[in-house]
């Protein structure tokens, strides 16, 4: 039995060693919020976040994981889905399909714990998920808007 | 006492549906089995019933006033959820803060002599092929409740006024809600005639508003098809013979079946194998150590230098040729002509790539079969799912799921959901949830056909067009998956998008003398209807060739348009509107070029300007203003996103897209070698909507037509380089 530290939670999961973490979230732990989509770390579909970076889980088995690590998944990005990028979201109604918007999500808000005002070149270079909808100029947008609601909500 | 009894007849009928739907409302409940949504709901659920009138089919409003929109169209990503709750609510008057919506099943609407209409979410035509019913969907019941509150107070219905979800009777300003009125207005009989509010009148259509179904996207509680959960449910993972129209011969399930999870290994058809698992992971790991033997059959040494062939001698011989378009007497002006332009343009094969690939989950009794399924129509899902039940449709329902893109990939086609029922069919009980991985969707897929277009062109002194003579060689996508489609001749019209006479798909320039034909040449791969179809490559051949006509003129390339399209007014307009918000008429910043592109397809014009820079073979997009004219705008901010994310997908298969096949199979097999554009390299996108009214227009479509000629005329005016052949990754800019 393996133990992961899953958005806050230890937990215990019962899968072979060479199970991809996004296939433990999915399938052991029934969080669905982690896309699959290509399985071989291109399109960021399937992206959480491990010790606050954002990650591709396709491409993390389950044995090189350690219960020290902080693993957060969509799910356990806010309490009431009001994280400042999920608001920005809202806000701009970024999502089509929505299929690859929990990875996006959790890489922008990777992003903006790391770097509070990217540049659009910041932006260029951390956001390499695929959307076949087409949303990447919302996108932006909100990553530009949620960079403003943390700052407005640190100094109020 | 006849009306009495249809009546009561009717209400038995409605309970009925409105008790089938509540396990299935959209954002509001996970889809469960029917058997156990009903047990679960229990007695809570029989009384919901009672209190949650349907006024009509397409509405239900439940005490607190809640509006439950009924949507028969599928949602995947284009906004037509909104927008049809938007035309519903219109005329319904009510609050739209109020508003949800749900799915009723395509079980339901053939129990009800289809009272939803069509299913079908393709085309374009979600909102331009079902306004005019929704609306009036809304308008009667509208209509039903103001009549109920007036009975109430006994004052003429003409005296009463609906609005925000209130009534109110005028002489004396009484008011009440429509949730206090819902039970007697479902009891009343439905008026003959309504009439749909003006244009000029509309309050909600053509407003920004929000997305209904944005909030779930955010946090992970959006269910697709991937993420469904019944309980008992196994897993399969499937892989059919690579080799198109090959099959399957053999496997060592033995070597399988200890492993880990695994339940069963099964035939599904006769060109597939299946393993089911406790979990998916468990079942993909199994059937990657299958040993299978696959007959490939006769198309297995076939390659792209095959299909090639095919096409080149399609743009010369006289064999299998239709004539798609025709005026005047080209072949002759051509001959005569002082001076000719010839080009042969070509357009690969490519997949859609949803982000989510195909899935379905079954269920198989020898008395009943469901299916959960993300499908953009759930008609045809249902037929699919009886026919590989083999059960009466009436003894077959499938549950529609949102979708994680479709681009066409999931309407005409339900591969998928036939093999979830065969192997469903195998564990008569189990639910099945079958996903595909990528590896299996890019092998599988339906793909954008192949065509190549020869076109040749004649100017006279003054440098004016006198004729254009188009001959499009390749394949049909009627003639594999719709030929009743085809016209008597044998043509495929959808072959001739945006060259046609008339129509929604015309040519959008007076040409003295035409002549479009294709040349039939249908290679062994499954053709599909790819988001946009057969516009994509006409665009490309009409949009780019026109600039070559026009270099050749030595004419500016929106002049020389702009001197065909005297009868094109609305093209003209949309055209004009791009020229003139990038400012056509003075240059580009330094290094800076610009390129052009107008169609008229799925009854909206569009047309679009972009500015490129090639820097030592570096092509960068850095601005693309882009203009629409769908005739009415239900909502601009769903265009603009649609207009954006249109410039993603045609953009991504301009610059990435392609499919190659070599021994029968696809060459390419997950996104490492079927990339899409990314966000560096999205330009900036400036929307102009305009609708100019009269006409319903498509909108998640015709932009992708536009966005490759545009850049390819601003590649050849920063470059001199005419690309002809494309995705652009195969071509040297340097
Ligand atoms: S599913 Fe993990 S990167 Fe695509
Ligand atoms: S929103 Fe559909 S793939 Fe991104």
């Amino acid at each position: 039995m393996a133990k992961l530290k899953i958005n806050g939670t230890l937990v215990e999961v019962d899968a072979d060693g060479s199970t991809p973490l996004l296939w433990v979230l999915r399938e052991q732990l029934g969080l669905t919020g982690t896309k699959y989509s290509c399985g071989i770390g291109r399109c960021g579909s399937c992206t959480v976040h491990i010790d606050g970076k954002a990650v591709r889980s396709c491409v993390v088995e389950l044995s090189g994981l350690e219960e020290s690590q902080d693993i957060v998944t969509i799910e356990g990005l806010s309490e009431n889905n009001d994280h400042p990028v999920q608001q920005a979201w809202a806000e701009l109604d970024v999502p089509q399909c929505g299929y690859c918007q929990p990875g996006m999500i959790m890489t922008a808000a990777a992003l903006l714990d790391n770097n509070p005002a990217p540049s659009d070149a910041d932006i260029d270079a951390a956001v390499t998920n695929i959307c076949r909808c087409g949303t990447y100029n919302r996108v932006r947008r909100g990553i530009h808007l949620a960079a403003g609601i943390k700052q407005n909500r640190r100094s109020s | 006492m006849s009306a009495v009894c249809v009546k009561v007849s009717r209400r038995e009928f409605l309970i009925r549906s409105t008790a089938a739907g509540a396990g299935f409302a959209l954002g509001l409940h996970v889809p469960m089995l029917a058997g156990s949504a009903v047990a679960a709901e229990g007695a809570e659920g029989a009384a919901a019933e009672a209190d949650t009138p349907e006024i009509n089919a397409w509405v239900v409003i439940e005490p607190d006033d809640t509006v439950i929109i009924r949507i028969a169209r599928s949602e995947m990503g284009q906004g037509t959820l909104t927008g049809l709750a938007q035309l519903v609510a219109e005329e319904l008057e009510c609050d739209w803060s109020k508003v949800t919506t749900e799915y009723p099943t395509p079980g339901e609407n053939l129990e009800r002599d289809r009272v939803w209409g069509s299913f079908a979410t393709g085309g374009s035509r979600g909102i331009r092929g079902s306004h005019l019913y929704v609306r009036k969907g809304g308008a009667v019941a509208r209509e039903m409740l103001i009549q109920a509150a007036a009975e109430s107070w006994d004052v003429p219905t003409d005296e009463c006024r609906a609005g925000g979800s209130l009534i109110t009777h005028l002489p004396t300003g009484r008011t009440t809600t429509y949730g206090q009125v819902a039970s007697a207005a479902a009891e009343l009989w439905p008026p003959e005639h309504v009439e749909l509010k003006d244009p000029t009148e509309w309050k909600l259509i053509g407003q920004p508003v929000k997305r209904l179904d944005t909030v779930d996207k955010l946090d992970g509680k959006q269910i697709y098809g991937t993420d469904l959960k019944l309980p008992g449910m196994l897993n399969a993972a499937i892989k059919a013979c690579p080799v198109f129209t090959g099959k399957l011969e053999s496997f060592d399930a033995a070597a399988v079946r200890e492993m880990p999870g695994v339940r069963a290994v099964v035939a599904v058809e006769d060109n597939a194998v299946a393993v089911v698992a406790e979990t998916w992971w468990q079942a993909k790991t199994a059937l990657d150590a299958l040993p299978v033997t696959w007959d490939e059959g006769r198309h297995a040494s076939l390659s792209s230098a095959d299909i090639e062939k095919m096409l080149d001698d399609g743009l010369r011989s006289d064999e299998q040729v239709f004539v798609g378009n025709a005026n005047g007497n080209a072949k002759e002006v051509l001959a005569g002509a002082a001076k000719t332009i010839e080009a042969v343009y070509a357009y690969p094969y490519q997949n859609h790539a949803t982000m989510e690939p195909m899935n379905a989950t079954a269920r198989w009794t020898p008395e009943r079969c469901e299916v959960w399924c993300p499908t953009q129509n759930g008609e045809a899902a249902l037929e699919a799912t009886a026919e590989a039940a083999g059960l009466p449709i009436t003894q077959c329902d499938v549950h529609k799921i949102h979708l994680g893109g479709g681009f066409g990939r999931r309407g005409a086609f339900h591969d998928f959901v036939t093999q979830a029922v065969s192997i469903a069919k195998q564990l008569p009980g189990t639910p099945v949830k079958l996903l595909w991985t990528r590896e299996e969707d890019m092998a599988h897929g339906h793909y954008h056909p192949i065509t190549k277009c020869r076109l040749v062109g004649a100017l006279d002194a003054d440098g004016q067009l006198t004729a254009l003579h188009a001959r499009i060689s390749g394949q049909s996508i009627l003639a594999s998956v719709r030929p009743r489609g085809m016209n008597e001749e044998g043509a495929d019209p959808v072959t001739f998008q945006g060259l046609q006479a008339d129509g929604d798909h015309a040519i959008s320039y007076t040409v003295p003398n035409l002549l479009v034909e294709h040349a039939m040449r249908n290679p062994p791969v499954p053709p599909g209807f790819w988001r946009g179809v057969n516009i994509n490559q006409n665009a490309i051949y009409l949009e780019c060739f026109i600039d070559e006509l026009a270099h050749a003129a030595g004419k500016d390339p929106l002049a020389f348009r702009r001197s065909l399209m005297a009868e094109h007014p609305k093209s003209l307009a949309v055209l004009d509107a791009v020229a003139d918000k990038i400012g056509w008429s003075k240059p580009a910043e330094e290094g800076v070029h610009r390129g052009l592109a107008v169609v008229k397809t799925f009854g909206s014009h569009v047309a679009a300007c972009a500015e490129v820079s090639v820097d030592e073979g570096n092509l960068r997009i850095h601005r693309i203003v882009a203009a629409t004219d769908p005739g009415y705008a239900v909502n601009p901010q769903q265009i603009e996103a649609q207009v954006e994310g249109s410039f993603v997908y045609g953009l991504s298969a301009l610059l990435y897209g392609e499919c190659t096949l070599e021994n029968g199979a696809v060459v390419q097999s997950n996104f490492h070698d079927y990339p899409s554009m990314l966000l560096k390299e999205m330009p900036k996108v400036e929307t102009i909507v305009m609708p100019s009214g009269g006409f319903w227009g498509g909108i998640g479509e015709p932009t992708i037509a536009v966005a490759a000629p545009a850049v390819l005329n601003a590649v050849f005016a920063a470059t001199g380089k005419r690309i002809r052949s494309v995705p652009l990754k195969n071509v040297d800019l340097g």
